[in-house]
Formats: C-alpha cells, structure tokens, sequence
C-alpha cells in the first residue's frame, strides 16, 4: 500500500519501522518540519532533547553500546551539523552504530552559502562510514533504510543522512522497504575451512599460547563462544579496553587487559607467547606500543570481520575472515582440549608483582590523599553484576577501567579510539536511558565533566537516575602525569580553578556530595547507590597520583613499567 | 616504490570521488594521475588511479577504498599488469613552425588534430616517457600549452567487470 505524506512524515514513519525507540536531538530551523511531525506520533517513538547537539550524539552513543541497537540522532543544519562531527567520527573508530539525521537548506540554496548552510556532506565523509544526501521526499525512505543497514551490519559505524528542507515539506510516498543487501556492500564472509585448519594445527602445537579479545566479541554476540573456546583450550586470555566485560574476569583463563595503562603480565608476556590469537581487536598502537617490536616471536591468528584489518598493524599467519561467533565456534571443534599451567603461572606471578608495586598503593594507599582507585574499588562493593560503568578520557578512565569488576557483557562505554574528552556524561545519560532500571554509573574527571556539562540539565529534565561520580583532582590529570614524566614537569595548562560542582549539580536538582576523607568515602558511595535517581559524587582524590603500569610511546610491551 | 594502478569499480554515486581521495590524503600520498568515466555497464563507474608508493602501502590503499559502502571493487597491479594509454595534447604556435616538424610528427606517430590561423595542436598517445620526450622536442617550438590525460588501463588478467557487478 502506498501513500503520499510529507517528506518530514516520511522521516519519523521510517525511524519507527526501523524499531527506533529513542531519539537524541536538538531542533533548528532545516530541520523544524521533522520536529514537528515528530509531535504527532510521540506515542510511538521518544525524543529526548539534549543541551547541545554534541550531547546528543554522545548520549546515542552511550543508548548504541549498551542496547546493541542503532542509536538515532536529529540535529538541524550548519552549527547542529558541525557539532555532531567529534561523535560521527567517536562512533566510527569504535564502531557504534548511529544514524544521524540532519537538516539541510532547501536544495535550490545548496552551495550559496544560505543561513546556516555548511557542507556537512563533505565535512562529515571522513568521519562516518556511509553519508548520503537526500534533496526528494520519495528518496528519505530508501535512504534511512540503506542507513540503518548499513549502520548495524558488518563492522558497525556512523552513518549521516542529510536531508533537505524542501525534501522535508513536499510529499512523497510512503512503502518503507528494508535495506537487506546490496551489490558493492559485504557484510558476511563464509569461514575458510582451510583457515581454521591452520589455525587449529597452531594452537594445538603451541606451548605458549595466548589469546587477546576485542570489542569484536560484543559486537557479534560472541561471548558465549569465547567462554566456550577457552574452557577448551585452557589458553590465557587478555582483554583490549573496549573488549572488556566480554569474558566475565572471574574466568579462570581470564589475565587482565592489554595496552599502555593495561596489566603488567599481559602486556610483558605479549612477547613471550609463541601463539598470538586475536580475537575481534585491531592492533591499535595503544595495545601494541613499538609495532617493531611486539610479539615478533610469535606466530599470529587473527579472527577478524574487516579485511582492512587484517595485515594492518601486525601481519597474520593466519587470518581467519569472517564473524567471530562463527570462527570461535568451529575453532573450537577443530583445536584438542589443553591446560596450559605452567604458562598461566607466569601470568599469575607477575600480577603478583603488579599487586604489590602497584595495586596495593591503589586500593589500600597508605598516603592522606584519596586515589581514584579507591573510589572504583567502593563502586565494586556496591554496584549489581550488570552495572553499566561509562568512563571519560583521562587517569580516571585507566584507573576505572583497571579496577572495575567486569562480569557482563555490555557494561563498559567509553571512547576508546578517538579518546574524546566529554563523552561520558552525555554517554551515561544514553545508556540509562535505554533502561532506567539498570545501574549507570558515570565515572569522570574534572577536565572532561566540564566539557559537556550542560548535560546536566537533561539529566535533571529525564530524571535520569545516572550514578556520577566526579574524580577530582584539579589538573588535566593525563596530561600533568605526562608533563611530570616527559616534560620535565613542565605543567603547562593542565591546573584547572574548578568550580563548586555541589552548587552545580544542587543547581541542576541533582542530589549531591562530596567527599575529601577516607573515613567518609564508603558511606558516600553507599548512599549514591541507594539514593533513588540521580546522585553527584564528588571525591576530592590526590592531587598528583600517576597511573601505572604504563608502556610509554615508543617503548616495546615487553618495557612495561610498574613505577 | 614501485608505480601501481588502482583500478576501482564503483557506483556513480554523488561524492564517491572525494570518499576515494581523501584515503590518499589522509596518508598524505599524492596522486599521479587519476581518470574517471562510465564504464560498459550503466551506473557504475571505472576509475583509474595511478600511484608510486610501496607494496604494502597499495595493498592498505586497496583495501580502504574497497571498504567504501558503495565501491564495488578495487584492485591494484604493476606496470607490467596493465595494458595502459595517455594521451598528450602540445598547441604550437604558427609562427614559429619550420621544415622540421613533419620529421618529428613522423619519427613519433603523432599528428596534428587542428590547424587554426595562430596555432596547431599535435596530439600523441603513449606512455609517459614518450609524450614526455615529444615534449622536450616541440619545447623549441616555443609550446603554448600542453595537456597529458591520467592513464587509462585494462588489466591483463582475464576477469571481467561482470564478475563483481551482479
């Protein structure tokens, strides 16, 4: 049946045949007609509006990771447009599904330089994995439906579909068709039987083998394989910062995570295992410092979805294309079941180390001053299996992401690649929002709260009962722990004058306390949990605490440091 | 460095272009050539890059470019894989002509594809070296303008566009 409606129409009657449920945005001009046929079908499909576009896109981010769904975007042309970028392109190196939409100026005003019109196709190429102009109402529903697509299948990422306000008001007809394929695009690779084969043959004539797991678990529902395998074939298994929560950590294979601020023993023995099998990661130079120099010894089995990822950073011996939740499957049926104890060992030796150099000073510091480990370890006493925790970008985020008890998939939102300062109360405020019911617990410096602070006003317009917990320090803490190490302790602009962040969050109608002594610290995080809805916990913490273990740019992950 | 050509089997897709060149500016590489045009089939787009970097990095490239939702197929291959083609357009002027030209038009198979009161525009096809060469020569003629296309190439292996469109 095919019916003639109003292009904007058009636009919400396909985000709901997509199962959109939520909407992040903001309104504008170009995209005011899309607003208001939003109003008409608010019974069927949720807006929530956010305090800047920015807010928005993070907060569907935040709604993508912990849903699994696409997470959906409005924003109207020029500046709404330009201010989604930093998310597009957040989203897109970690592989969030986003639909974005925005408002673009009538199409006989494209390229004269209109009111607030700006190529946001061009600026946003780069930063999306698909972008898409539409200038006819006929073409919004066929586009939203490639969108949503593309956005989902193969290696998830951002999509911006721009449509023009005349494409907005005209009509067009409706018969929403979904988008299941199309020739130039692939999303599923049949697995090599040969590959597995070689792969097999590896693992099981390995003495030292060693497995590293990625986002790429989560995002193919590979969790359940993963346990499986590793049950089998006794191997160590090491965590990337987005894979983590995809192996509960209190599996026996499981060794602690990878990268500059991982665990001492996964990082060092990196160059020791004589099998490396990477599991949905990509080798980022964060997880493998001096690419010279990172498990030359070994031979590598890569099980990856995208053949651009494949012989990027490390060459593969054995690459092995295609979804991780089959590969891990039949790579299980095809390897011998082993125990490898000798060589879990020495993985549990060295965290002994790192226990003693660094995690007791942590958890239990003997100096005056809080650390940000000792919130996190509060938070874990309290916090239900399944709590949500999103991190910003900073010593915080290594610290939270260090300390964390993982025991489910999709509990960790953070902005692993692009590293953007801001993300995490916007983010937060998404994923709680996808279940109110659910803990979020919102963990964030005082450099990057104040990026996208504003965000408390949504917080408090929703209700949103996000868990925030502000880590204090009163310097760009990552920054500072660099300039004390590499730059001489030059601390060029990294001290912060804060302002009062209880009169802030009191302002926003938000529950609020702070905390500057031991004794205080564990009630505080007690009562932030049983508080019913929103709760700001501010922990005044050490001033001028490092985070370590830490490989140092440039160095091997065998240089790990403990100090 | 070796010289490669891309071959890239594509939709004709508004901005596909700049998706494609901006692989290459992110890795800061510059183009050599580049041509575009409708292949046989209706809609989908043949285009031809021409670059000069490593082994390893025109297999990333490749692989970038076919990671574009709406390129079709992307592929590279050595000089020694490719039946390839330019075409050189050289406007000289009228005036400062002499006996020699019929020689050198001679002596390179080119030929002139217009005469007009003040100029003629010679026109030769062939490899880079050779429009090159014509080039310095006509240079004493005092050249008013001269023009190279990118290369147009088909590949030596026996596989057809109809085996990636479907």
């Amino acid at each position: 049946m095919e019916t003639k409606m109003r292009g904007a129409d058009i636009v919400i009657r396909s985000l709901i045949a997509e199962q959109a449920e939520l909407i992040f945005g903001y309104p504008g001009g170009a995209i005011m007609p899309v607003y208001d046929a939003l109003y008409d079908y608010q019974d069927q499909i949720k807006h929530v509006l956010t305090r800047h576009e920015q807010g928005a896109i993070h907060a569907a981010q935040g709604y993508a990771r912990i849903s699994g769904k696409v997470g959906v975007c409005l924003a109207t042309s020029g500046p709404g447009a330009t201010n989604l970028i930093t998310g597009l392109a957040d989203a897109q190196i970690d592989s969030t599904p986003l639909v974005c939409i925005t408002g673009q100026v009538a199409a006989h005003l494209l390229g004269t330089d209109a009111f607030q019109e700006t190529d946001v196709m061009g600026i946003s190429m780069p930063a999306t994995k698909w972008n898409f102009q539409v200038r006819r109402a006929a073409d919004i529903a066929p586009a939203i439906a490639k969108g949503f697509f593309i956005a989902q299948s193969g290696r998830p990422g951002s999509v911006l579909i721009d449509i023009t306000k005349n494409a907005q008001v005209e009509l067009g007809e409706f018969n929403y068709q979904p988008c299941q394929e199309f020739r130039s695009y692939k999303t599923h690779y049949p697995i090599a039987d040969t590959s597995i084969l070689q792969a097999a043959a590896l693992l099981n004539g390995a003495e030292r083998p060693y497995l590293l797991f990625g986002q790429g678990v989560i995002l193919g529902k590979a969790e359940a394989e993963l346990k499986f395998f590793l049950d089998k074939s006794g191997i160590p298994a090491a965590s990337t910062l987005l894979g983590s929560g995809a192996l509960s950590q209190e599996h026996p294979n499981y060794v602690g995570k990878l990268g500059m601020h991982g665990n001492y023993a996964p990082n060092l023995l990196t160059n020791q295992c004589d099998v490396l099998l990477a599991v949905g990661m990509r080798f980022d130079d964060r997880v493998t410092g001096d690419l010279s120099r990172y498990a030359k010894q070994a031979k590598v089995i890569h099980l990856e979805l995208d053949p651009s990822e494949i012989n990027k950073n490390v060459k593969a011996d054995v690459a092995v294309l295609g979804d991780c939740k089959e590969s891990l499957a039949k790579l299980t049926e095809a390897i011998a079941a082993k125990k490898h104890e000798a060589w879990m060992a020495k993985f549990r030796a060295l965290e002994q180390q790192e226990n003693e150099a660094v995690v007791q000073h942590d958890l239990k510091p003997t100096k005056v001053g809080l650390t940000m480990g000792e919130a996190i370890h509060h938070i874990n006493r309290y916090k239900a299996d399944d709590a949500v925790l999103v991190t910003d970008v900073g010593q915080h985020q290594m610290i939270a992401w260090r300390y964390f008890n993982y025991k489910k998939t999709r509990t960790q939102v953070t902005s692993g690649g692009l590293g953007t300062m801001g993300f995490a109360l916007p983010a937060a405020l998404g994923a709680q929002l996808h279940d109110y019911s659910r803990q979020v617990i919102c963990v964030v410096g005082d450099g990057g709260i104040q990026m996208t602070i504003q965000e408390l006003g949504t917080i408090m317009q929703t209700k949103a009962p996000v868990k925030i917990v502000l880590l204090n320090n009163n310097y760009l803490g990552m920054v500072r722990q660099w300039q004390q190490m590499f730059f001489d302790k030059r601390y060029s602009f990294t001290e912060l004058d804060n302002p009062d962040f209880i009169m802030l969050a009191e302002a926003y109608g938000i529950k609020a306390k702070k905390v500057s002594d031991r004794a205080d610290l564990a009630e505080a995080v007690e009562d932030m949990f049983i508080h019913d809805g929103p709760f700001f916990l501010e922990v005044v913490v050490e001033k001028e605490d490092n985070v370590f273990p830490m490989i140092a740019t440039g160095c091997s992950v065998e240089e790990v440091r403990l100090n | 460095m070796k010289r490669y050509t891309i071959f890239v089997i594509t939709e004709n897709f508004i901005g596909i272009l700049n998706r494609i060149t901006i692989i290459f500016t992110r890795r800061g590489i510059n183009i050599d050539a580049l041509t575009a045009s409708e292949s046989r089939i209706p809609g989908v787009h043949r285009i031809t890059i021409e670059v000069t970097v490593t082994e390893e990095t025109v297999i990333q490239l490749v692989n970038q470019i076919e990671k574009i939702i709406d390129v079709i197929k992307a592929f590279h291959h050595e000089d020694t894989g490719v039946v390839y083609q330019e075409l050189a357009l050289y406007k000289i002027p009228v005036s400062r002509l002499d006996g020699g030209l019929e020689k050198i038009i001679r002596d390179h198979h080119a030929k002139i594809i217009a005469a007009e009161p003040d100029f003629v525009v010679l026109e030769l096809t062939g490899h880079k070296e050779k429009t090159r060469e014509l080039l310095e020569i006509l240079k004493g003629y005092g050249i008013l303008e001269f023009a190279r296309s990118g290369r147009v190439a088909v590949a030596k292996r026996m596989l057809t566009i109809d085996s990636f469109v479907n």
